[in-house]
């Protein structure tokens, strides 16, 4: 016998939140749109109790609208990453004013002073980050990787591997295999 | 999160390097706080105990008495408590070989220790700057290896 299960994904982290603010023997309210108000005031302790907390749960606590704001740019550009063939050659600052209502200038200074770097510089680290993945769980051959996420050509996407990560892209793959292969290996201590 | 504080650890038997260090990360606008052994015996004492904060960040040095580098990495990462801390090794050796068993024994960083005082801000610039984002983002963490 065979099922199939379709996730109400909003429901079952909504349960999930309620369950662990419950642990914490709060009063609470979950707003709609993602705010949570508690009627009292923390020490700091107390509310990176409730960060771990939640953190363990995969929920994780956004101190500011800057920072919401942030996180946005970051889901939005990992959105249009994993769907390269729908936003195809989109240019990552068309793709992000069409989705969040401010001006490119805007999102990209506030992104370089929350996050330590620019926008275009995480462009390319999520980028490596996936081609890291195809690479080595999906093990898709370099040509098929440079295809998928739209670089112009197999050099083009191995200068930036190395320049992002002081690796080639098979020195990669061959200490990931290899961490695979010496962890198979039980401890001989 | 520009206020949260990052917690690091170098071991390192030489007192010349650890000083540098400390100047080095001293001037990088995340913020801080340094933990310094002397070698690896230290640094797996210190982890043993209890209710301690975890240093999200070790820097290693591979040539040291009583417990080497090497030894350390594969401690600490025989132990799942430790699962996500980063490990830098911090070395002189420029040799494939260490960068390649470093990597393998699960090294996430290695950082060929510079001579000149402005390439090492530098280099730890860069790699506080990459492991602030694989903090803070969507990213791979069991991909995480950097080479300078």
């Amino acid at each position: 016998m065979k099922f199939y299960v379709k996730y109400d994904l909003e429901f079952i982290c909504n349960n999930l939140l309620r369950r662990g603010l419950d642990d914490l023997d709060l009063n609470y309210h979950i707003l709609d749109s993602g705010a949570i108000t508690i009627d009292e005031n923390f020490s700091e302790i107390r509310t990176e109790e409730i960060r771990k907390k939640l953190q363990a749960i995969g929920i994780s606590i956004l101190q500011d609208p800057k920072e919401m704001l942030v996180q946005q740019i970051k889901d939005t550009i990992t959105e249009m990453l994993e769907n390269s063939e729908r936003s195809g050659q989109l240019k990552v600052s068309s793709y992000l004013t069409e989705k969040l209502p401010y001006s490119y200038s805007y999102l990209s200074a506030l992104f370089s002073e929350i996050t330590h770097t620019s926008i275009e510089n995480f462009v390319i680290l999520k980028k490596i980050d996936i081609a890291k993945t195809m690479l080595t769980e999906a093990e898709l051959t370099l040509t098929e990787v440079a295809y998928q996420l739209n670089y112009s050509s197999v050099s083009h996407l191995s200068y930036q591997f190395k320049k992002t990560t002081g690796l080639t892209p098979s020195q990669f793959q061959n200490i990931i295999r290899q961490r695979g292969v010496s962890n198979n290996i039980p401890d001989r201590n | 999160m520009r206020s949260k504080l990052l917690h690091i650890a170098l071991v390192d038997d030489d007192e010349d390097d650890r000083f540098v260090f400390r100047e080095a990360i001293g001037e990088i606008d995340i913020h801080t706080k340094l933990s310094l052994f002397d070698n690896g015996q230290e640094l797996m004492d210190f982890l043993a105990l209890p209710n301690i904060i975890l240093p999200e960040l070790i820097f290693l040095d591979l040539n040291m008495p009583i417990k080497n580098g090497i030894t350390c990495l594969r401690e600490i990462r025989s132990n799942p408590r430790f699962k996500n801390v980063i490990i830098a090794i911090y070395s002189t050796s420029s040799s494939e070989k260490d960068i390649e068993q470093t990597f393998i024994h699960g090294a996430n960083i290695y950082i060929n220790k510079p001579n000149d005082f402005d390439d090492l801000r530098n280099a730890l610039q860069k790699v506080l700057t990459l492991n602030w984002q694989y903090a803070n983002s969507n990213l791979n963490k069991q991909n995480f290896l950097l080479k300078l």
